[in-house]
């Protein structure tokens, strides 16, 4: 289970979030709207500890995430976390790229690691890349190999940061289906996304964020048919 | 304070020896690109098996070090019977020796210029003349200028192998007074001094256009 | 204009003792490579020190190394160290120079091919659980290399060059200074050092040829 509760951040005078509070039970996938700007991203990058906060508290599976205690890289290993920019290792090919951080981190044997590499590779749909450096591939397959290589730590939980904000129009759905599969596969997720068909159809939770807040949060046709806030109706009718 | 027995009309000896570094860096400068302009736009006008044994020669020049070159410029003349002094030789040799890299950074930056623009600039009806003179060297001029700052420093500081053939410039002068004056420490400190105050204004110049002109590409 | 008659041959006898000298020449290049890249590595960390005084002190490395001649800076090793009582003989003090040389541009490059990495590689290797040390070793380090191997190899073929300053402090085992010596015995200036010219060029290129053929076979990416 993810908890966050009362958590504030600021980038110098810059108020990003200011007392979010969310909780994902296991099993669940919660998209995050809202315009550009409004700390959406950070909330993620919080998440997993990249970065710290200044107030409040954040609790995975009970461990507080930014206590001096915490061993973050131990953390990390259950949270998977993909990024706008898909930033793939552009010295290593695909299969090297996924069966880094299984082989140097969880220390697995590279034939190990590799038998997992090409099934997470194949689930997305490049087993015929194995070979290839990112360089050869489409910004999509970018995205669905650095969605490979995060799973590929096995993580109970998925971040998904704007996934397919940089791509092409044309490879949008590649990537959205590769999100759907894995929900469908009961992933616990959250992503942050300006997809609005997809939230509404993966999604079993909505969270419409705003000014460094949650500002409403409810099932998908509630959100998007009968929103409660004025401002999220108004968000939702210059999204669509 | 340090004690030391230099004495002002040896600093004023030093000033001198300065001034014979910097008027062979001009002339070579000067010339080196002259030539370094004339050979670079030649290379890409050229194909490459027409431009193959210019290539070579500049290669070459790039290749041995200075202080042989010197040294087989000097030989040369002196059987050949031309009568040269050192300062003419050393600038006759480090001018080649800039014209060769100064080509490939007028090559570079002619090259910099992307072909859509020149193609643009041929469809609005300008010559051929009017694309290079108009759009292609000022656009040249904007990526090579920061390196040619460069090459000029270094050339500044490679002048000081002709001292090798007997020209007497800043590094020259200061061993003379160590030799009179048994202080190597000090008066190299003084003229490491003088080639850091002629050199690291204009390399900072040079960083501060580069970084100035990248950030509003 | 040319009453000079050319004597090649006593050249060509002379070849096995000057190739001898490039051996000394190729070998005082490589250790102030080694060295250099040793240095750099230093200076880089002490760039980012905490301390001022370190910091201070890699930079005053890295502009008098790129501001100043770099026969100045063999002078310094050789003429300069003697007011601390420290006497160099010529080849350490061609290789404290060359050395204080090479490190002071390397330092340069590996700070330009650090910041050609963007932070975001990074990141992403420390959200795949990698430590601060892993993440740089296994991400950054290597894209570095990448970057720096061609303008390394470059410094490479320049402390070539710069080994034949050594005859000017009293060199005469290198390329250069064994030239010298023949030159100074016979006076067939124009021939002995035509021949080293060619030397130096075949070694010139066989270490840049060499360098992009180790960068086509190493970086496939």
């Amino acid at each position: 289970m993810i908890e966050v509760t009362g958590v504030h951040k600021s980038f110098g005078p810059l108020k990003v979030l200011r007392g979010v509070d969310l909780t994902v039970s296991p099993g669940e996938v919660v998209s995050v709207i809202g315009g550009s700007g409004s700390g959406k991203s950070t909330l993620l990058t919080c998440i997993n500890g990249l970065e710290p906060i200044d107030a409040g508290l954040i609790r995975v599976d009970g461990t507080e995430v930014h206590a001096k205690s915490t061993d973050l890289n131990l953390l990390r290993r259950k949270i998977g976390i993909v990024f706008q920019q898909w930033n793939a290792f552009p010295h290593l090919t695909v299969l090297e790229n996924v069966t880094l951080a299984p082989r140097k981190v969880l220390g697995m044997a590279r034939a190990e690691a590799e038998d997992i590499a090409v099934r997470q590779l194949t689930h997305v749909g490049l087993a015929d890349k194995l070979r290839v450096f990112p360089s050869r591939l489409s910004g999509g397959q970018q995205q669905r190999m650095a969605i490979a290589r995060a799973l590929a730590m096995s993580p109970k939980y998925m971040l998904f940061d704007e996934v397919t904000s940089a791509l092409d129009p044309q490879l949008v759905g590649e990537v959205l289906d590769t999100l759907h599969m894995l929900a469908s596969e009961g992933m616990t997720m959250i992503c942050v996304t300006h997809e609005m068909r997809f939230a509404r159809d993966v999604s079993n939770r909505v969270a419409f964020f705003k000014d460094g807040l949650i500002h409403e949060i409810g099932s998908p046709a509630q959100i998007f048919d009968a929103p409660i806030h004025p401002e999220t109706a108004a968000f939702l009718n210059t999204a669509r | 304070m340090v004690s030391t027995a230099l004495t002002l009309s040896d600093l004023a000896f030093l000033a001198k020896g300065a001034g014979v570094t910097l008027a062979v860096t001009a002339v070579s400068v000067l010339f080196g690109t002259l030539l370094g302009v004339i050979f670079g736009t030649l290379r890409t006008l050229l194909n490459a098996w027409t431009a193959a044994p210019m290539t070579f020669v500049l290669d070459v020049l790039r290749s041995v070090p200075l202080l042989i070159q010197l040294v087989l410029a000097n030989a040369f003349q002196s059987i050949a019977g031309f009568g040269w002094q050192p300062f003419t030789v050393a600038c006759v040799v480090l001018s080649l020796y800039t014209a060769s890299y100064c080509s490939e950074i007028v090559r570079g930056g002619i090259e910099a210029v992307p072909a859509v623009t020149r193609r643009a600039a041929r469809s609005l009806g300008m010559t051929w003349t009017q694309d290079m003179t108009q759009i292609v060297f000022p656009m040249a001029l904007r990526v090579s200028l920061p390196s040619w700052i460069g090459l000029t420093l270094g050339v500044m500081k490679d002048s000081a192998l002709v001292l090798w053939i007997g020209l007497i410039e800043l590094l020259r002068s200061s061993q003379i007074l160590v030799t009179r004056l048994q202080e190597p420490l000090f008066i190299l400190i003084v003229v490491g001094a003088i080639y850091f105050l002629l050199s690291f204004p204009i390399a900072r110049l040079g960083g501060q256009l580069e970084k100035r002109w990248r950030e509003n590409d | 204009m040319f009453n000079y008659t050319f004597h090649w041959y006593q050249a060509f006898r002379a070849l096995p003792d000057m190739l001898w000298g490039a051996l000394v020449t190729l070998e005082l290049a490589l250790l102030s490579m080694v060295l250099g890249i040793a240095f750099a590595v230093l200076i880089a960390v002490g760039r980012n020190s905490e301390y001022a005084v370190l910091r201070s002190a890699a930079i005053t490395w890295v502009e008098v190394a790129r501001n100043t001649p770099a026969l100045f800076q063999i002078y310094m090793a050789h003429f300069g160290l003697g007011a601390f009582g420290i006497h160099l003989s010529p080849y350490v003090s061609l290789l404290a120079g060359i050395t204080f040389n090479n490190a002071g541009y390397l330092a340069e490059t590996f700070r330009g091919a650090l910041r050609a990495i963007p932070p975001t590689q990074t990141r992403a290797a420390r959200s795949l659980g990698m430590g601060p040390v892993k993440a740089f070793r296994l991400i950054v380090l290597p894209q570095m290399f990448r970057i720096a191997f061609l303008p390394a190899t470059n410094q490479m073929v320049w402390a070539i060059l710069m080994t034949s300053l050594g005859i000017v402090v009293g060199m005469n085992t290198d390329l250069a200074g064994v030239t010298q010596d023949l030159n100074v015995r016979t006076f067939r200036t124009f021939e002995f050092f035509a021949m080293a010219a060619i030397i130096y060029y075949a070694l010139a290129k066989t270490v840049s040829l060499g360098a992009r053929l180790i960068a086509w076979r190493l970086f496939r990416y």
